[in-house]
């Protein structure tokens, strides 16, 4: 078991902290398909946790485990220390993690403010009779969120849209709405599902950015999934990486980038 | 001013209101298909049972007591007492969450993910199941809604818009419903209501998330669950609102559940996902059964009001199958 209290050290001079979220061997089935087989790794406060793999490899799946939408047939997740029971995504979510969907999941009908406040959701406590009857603190705990929502919005450089409606947004400025939604809820994980996938380089560049500083100034922790390799070496702290359901390797970029099994998956060397 | 231009006021004016009447059944409908995705077939017969239950509490009537009369040969039909209308009204409305409650539990949370058609006939099954259980708990009598809603034509607006006439003897003032005009505002109040709710409140922002994506609501911590629970909640208080008016306008009968029918060409008009749509769509046909018999109706042989709500609606899914506010549907090749 691994000491909850260490951590480290990164080449950039950060202090990352204890392990926030561990899965410990999750295996995952859908009928006889096994798409994540024993798979164990960690997630430490305040880094960057890439997971990458090619097409198939499970990455997506395992992001879905840790939010809740898949329930593994075997292995553990602990949050915090503590086994988490059999959750709903919506009480995961409620714990503190936030996510966003490889292909964006955001309210098309509402403004990109409204689509930011619903980020807020739960962080409101006042009831719905409450809210009728006693104005003054249900307006209080509006403005109060409302300001929370403007500083990421600000934060986002999404100013300018933020009274669009998001149907009319193009692709690459949905995905930023979808990050400060997921980032409204100051989630103590930030689970990010191919944040650049099918950018241009100009907006990848952006989101690279977004990410770096949001773990700077946040402390936001930040697991992601990514298929381009250059972009996850840069930006991230430590690496696992996914081949065909199982772990082929994990530890810092660096690490990852010589080891053998990893360059084997990347290249496509023939399994035999 | 020619008297057949004041009549013809006189008509939209009523044409108005019972456009209201209308549009308070289809806003139930579009709330629970807004949310779920479920055309709501027994919306009509929730109504009907509200307005029974309503008129039950107040006169104290006993819950089942045919079939317990019938089981132990007892002769059992009151409490022997009267609940006042306005407590009546807070415990009928605890027994529409209570049904929300069962239906969601029971019905809705093992049907998560089916397509349309199946959760359509769930809710037909449903609006059979609770005609059935209304008649048993109640009994299949005509009830009189007595909740002190006023009846009868309005003495004061046909004396303050005699005047119109400009001494013309053929005409008395307008005559208007005084049920008509409470109902009027009851609903004004109503929509507004429920816009501030969906607007401004917790519930209400989560309420729309879940109507626009569940996986995204899921995301940001919302339970569909408890959100399907509030939106029958809401239809069920819709529903209840819909019986006392039609209860007190035509008495509570089975009949009542036929309402229903009367809200469909209003939703295709308004679109199926449109509050303002269910609300504007009311109007129109409220305003156009009623000129269009006034009009054209002595020429057809009258009774157009029958059948000129559906075939407007017919005209609509031809020109604009979405309503006029509904989502424009774009498939793309």
């Amino acid at each position: 078991m691994l000491d909850q209290a260490d951590g480290y050290l990164t080449a950039d001079g950060r202090q990352i902290g204890p392990v926030v979220m561990e899965m410990q061997n999750i295996t995952l089935r859908f009928g006889g398909v096994e798409a994540i087989k024993d798979i164990s790794f960690d997630i430490r406060e305040g880094e960057v946790r890439a997971i990458i793999g090619p097409n198939g490899a499970g990455k997506s799946s395992m992001l879905n485990v840790i939010s809740g939408f898949y329930v593994p047939q075997e292995g553990q997740v602990l949050y915090k220390g503590v086994p988490r029971p059999q959750m709903r995504p919506y009480q995961v979510a409620r714990q503190g993690i936030a996510r966003t969907f490889q292909n964006i999941a955001l309210f098309e009908g509402m403004s990109v403010l409204d689509n930011v406040m619903t980020g807020r959701l739960t962080h409101m406590k006042t009831g719905m009779f409450a809210q009728a009857f006693w104005k003054g603190r249900a307006e209080k705990e509006e403005t109060e969120n409302r300001e929370v929502a403007e500083k990421i919005i600000d934060f986002l450089e999404i100013q300018a849209i933020r009274k669009t409606p998001v149907s009319r947004l193009p692709y690459g400025l949905k995905k930023r709405v979808e990050l400060a939604r997921a980032l409204a809820a100051e989630p103590e994980l930030l689970l990010l599902d191919e944040p650049m996938a099918g950018m241009n380089v100009e907006e990848k560049e952006d989101m690279s950015r977004f990410i770096l500083s949001m773990n700077d100034e946040f402390g936001t922790t930040i697991a992601l999934i990514e298929h381009d390799m250059g972009v996850v070496m840069d930006l991230s702290d430590r690496v696992v990486v996914m081949d065909y359901g199982k772990k082929i390797g994990d530890g810092t970029p660096d690490e990852v980038r010589n080891n053998q099994a990893v360059i084997d998956a990347y290249l496509g060397v023939s399994h035999d | 001013m020619p008297t057949d231009l004041l009549y013809g006021a006189e008509v939209v004016l009523n044409g108005l209101m019972a456009g209201v009447l209308y549009a308070l059944v289809a806003l139930g409908f579009v709330l629970i298909y807004k949310a779920s995705g479920i055309f709501n077939y027994a919306q009509g017969v929730m109504a009907l049972f509200a307005a029974l239950t309503l008129v039950g509490i107040m006169e104290g009537q006993i819950p089942f007591s045919h079939l317990i009369n019938a089981m132990f040969g007892s002769e059992i039909h009151h409490f022997g007492w009267h609940v006042p209308a306005f407590f009546a009204i807070l415990l009928t409305m605890v027994v529409m969450v209570g049904f929300a409650i069962l239906v969601q539990r029971f019905i809705f949370r093992h049907l998560v993910g089916q397509e349309p058609i199946i959760l359509f006939m769930a809710t037909i099954g449903l609006a059979y199941f609770l005609e059935g259980v209304g008649d048993l708990m109640w009994g299949s009598e005509i009830k009189k809604m007595a909740v002190g809603l006023p009846q009868g034509g309005s003495l004061w607006v046909e004396e303050n818009t005699q005047w119109l006439g400009f001494g013309n003897e053929d005409f008395y003032g307008f005559f208007l419903d005084k049920l008509d005009m409470v109902a009027t505002v009851i609903a004004v109040i109503l929509v507004l209501a429920l816009v501030a709710f969906s607007q401004y409140t917790k519930q209400g922002r989560a309420m729309r998330a879940v109507a626009d994506d569940h996986q995204a609501a899921l995301s940001v911590g919302v339970s569909l669950n408890y959100i399907w629970i509030l939106v029958w909640s809401v239809a069920g208080f819709v529903a209840l609102v819909a019986g006392i008016m039609w209860g007190a306008k035509s008495g509570v009968q089975f009949s009542l559940s036929l309402i229903a029918l009367k809200a469909l060409p209003v939703l295709m008009l308004g679109g199926f996902t449109s509050i303002p749509g269910a609300i504007v769509g009311g109007l129109i046909i409220g305003v156009g059964e009623k000129l269009f018999e006034f009009t054209l109706g002595p020429a057809l042989g009258g009774a157009t009001e029958n059948w000129f709500a559906y075939v407007l609606a017919l005209i609509f899914l031809v020109f604009r199958p979405q309503g006029l506010f509904g989502e424009k549907i774009i498939e793309r090749v």
